[in-house]
């Protein structure tokens, strides 16, 4: 057990000084959505009139969203990295060592979730721009944490499966964007058409950013009025995050 | 008798698709030995690395590594090997120091030993006064000399390297082999690399030459280039067909036609040249007298070039 730890807890380590060390991700992967959240949010302004929304602005709403799109692009960036690294980089050398996939598996995502998380919190010290209390950042940093192994998780089974790192743009844009999108982040399904309500309610990361949402707010806010019920966010979540674990150790075993 | 092996490969084979890249290979490689996969690229060299160094498995056959089945018994094999990659399995955001602690976890070394085990480490392979350095500033030779270093950390019986001297210069590369012997020599360390450089096949003990993911041949360097008969002997003519059926008819020689130029294996070449010379001096342009190679023995076994135009 002590040797599974020593290599998680050292390939952990390797994805804290591996983005560190690399500026431009550190500020893209926290500068673009904030530009979104300033620009989407500061357009749509007045104009937004959400049923879920009561007596909350727009960027007030748009906010946890934007949490969930940082979380969504640290652990991106953080797994994209896989595909080349595999072919001639450090994890030649992890596949090789005496180590059980495994292991490697949770060292990557734990690394991957734990710069999520400390991109959500960094963004999470403008809440109270929106009129939500700074306490809300202890309170949601379980969540943020669930979340954003589970995005990573998915990250991984990507590109894993990916030759080159177009591909996983591709997939980006064709798949998490999307995803993220019909998520709530941006509008309420509560006012959208039949069709994408239906799609909304399908996509895990509904759940995601309700639990955040719950996490942030509490019981009893208007905030959460129109959400998934709190404990079937959290379990839609767990399970989100679980299998996708199991799918990302699955497919490094099976390495051909 | 099991246990002056090392390594021990029966009918391996491996397929991409419907891509055949290794057809059926045996071989043994004994402990202490170096041992050479000489083959041109594509002919399965790599493959071949990346099953022994356990990275994924074979379509089917079997390889043992000290009794170990690379398949079944991978974390076990994982142990013993140092496994030494082409382009070299550096964090290249990472500095030296980084790169080999971080290895050093990943094989359950820790604390004041691997400390001491990494100082060693770069002071053999003289790239301690780099260790602060980030990897990707080095230049190629350093970070093939750090990968070493990585690959030997966790002191392994076998090492396997894929291409080691791709990309060195003429002094690193001695300095590589001087270093490899010397692993062997003083730590009985066996060694296996690939390479598609017939001198670097000549330096080791044996070598096995593949060839469209086949085994061309396999023996010692020296046993080998004797097969091929005395020496090489290459004329270059305008009429090849015409000289090579005068040859047959005049000295009994079976000579072969090869990009152009006739090519004859002959005991005690320099007195056959003579000969040859004054029987045929119209026809001949040049003529070249040379030990053979081991290149000399891909063409006499595949009846084509090592190095296919455009190589």
């Amino acid at each position: 057990m002590s040797s599974f730890l020593l290599a998680t807890g050292t390939l952990w380590q390797r994805e804290m000084v591996r983005f560190l060390r690399q500026r431009s991700r550190v500020v893209g992967a926290f500068a673009s959505p904030l530009l979104f959240w300033v620009l989407i949010g500061s357009g749509v302004g007045s104009s937004f009139r959400g049923a879920a929304s009561g007596e909350m602005n727009y960027m007030e709403y748009f906010f946890p969203g934007t949490v969930v799109m940082i979380l969504l692009f640290t652990s991106i960036f953080s797994t994209i990295s896989i595909i080349e690294d595999r072919k001639e980089g450090f994890l030649q050398a992890v596949l090789v060592a005496p180590i059980p996939r495994s292991a490697f598996v949770l060292g990557k995502l734990l690394g991957g979730t734990t710069l999520a998380v400390g991109q959500g919190v960094l963004f999470m010290l403008l809440a109270p721009l929106v009129g939500i209390s700074l306490s809300a950042i202890p309170a949601a940093l379980g969540m943020m944490g669930l979340v954003a192994f589970g995005l990573t998780a998915l990250g991984y089974t990507i590109a894993w499966s990916m030759d080159s790192t177009q591909g996983f743009h591709a997939i980006m844009n064709l798949f998490l964007i999307p995803m993220w999108l019909l998520s709530g982040s941006v509008f309420p399904a509560s006012g959208a058409s039949q069709w994408l309500r239906w799609v909304m309610m399908i996509n895990p990361l509904t759940y995601g950013l309700a639990a955040v949402r719950w996490s942030i707010y509490g019981a009893g806010s208007a905030a959460t009025l129109n959400l998934p019920a709190f404990v079937l966010s959290l379990a839609v979540s767990v399970v989100f995050a679980i299998s996708l674990f199991a799918a990302a150790i699955l497919m490094t075993r099976r390495t051909k | 008798m099991t246990n002056n092996i090392a390594v021990a490969v029966r009918d391996l084979a491996h397929s991409y698709g419907d891509r055949k890249a290794l057809a059926g290979v045996s071989f043994e490689v004994k402990r202490g030995e170096i041992f050479g996969l000489l083959g041109p690229n594509g002919g399965g060299k790599t493959t071949l690395f990346r099953i022994l160094s356990t990275s994924f498995p074979s379509t089917s056959g079997q390889a043992t590594i000290f009794g170990s089945d690379v398949r079944t018994q991978a974390e076990a094999v994982r142990r013993r090997i140092g496994v030494v990659f082409q382009n070299p399995s550096l964090d290249k955001k990472l500095t030296v120091a980084e790169n080999l602690r971080h290895r050093g976890h990943l094989y359950g070394l820790r604390g004041a030993p691997l400390d001491d085990r990494m100082k060693e480490m770069m002071e053999r392979l003289a790239v301690a006064d780099r260790a602060g350095d980030i990897v990707e500033k080095l230049s190629g030779g350093l970070q093939r000399r750090v990968e070493l270093a990585g690959g030997l950390l966790h002191r392994p019986e076998l090492l396997i390297l894929d291409e080691p001297s791709v990309g060195l210069d003429p002094g690193a590369r001695r300095d590589l082999w001087l270093y490899l012997q010397r692993l062997r020599e003083r730590e009985g360390v066996t060694i296996l690399l690939t390479t598609h450089l017939i001198d670097e096949a000549d330096r080791c003990d044996h070598v096995l030459i593949l060839n469209q993911g086949a085994v061309v041949a396999l023996d010692t360097p020296d046993t080998l280039k004797e097969q091929i008969g005395g020496d090489v002997i290459v004329i270059t003519s305008r009429t090849p067909d015409e000289l090579r059926d005068a040859l047959k008819e005049r000295f009994a020689v079976e000579a072969t036609i090869f990009n152009g130029k006739v090519r004859v294996e002959r005991e005690s070449g320099h007195a056959f040249v003579s000969q040859l010379v004054e029987a045929f001096s119209s026809m001949i342009d040049s003529v070249t007298l040379a030990k053979p190679t081991l290149e000399d023995v891909f063409i006499a076994r595949t009846g084509h070039r090592f190095w296919e135009d455009g190589q």
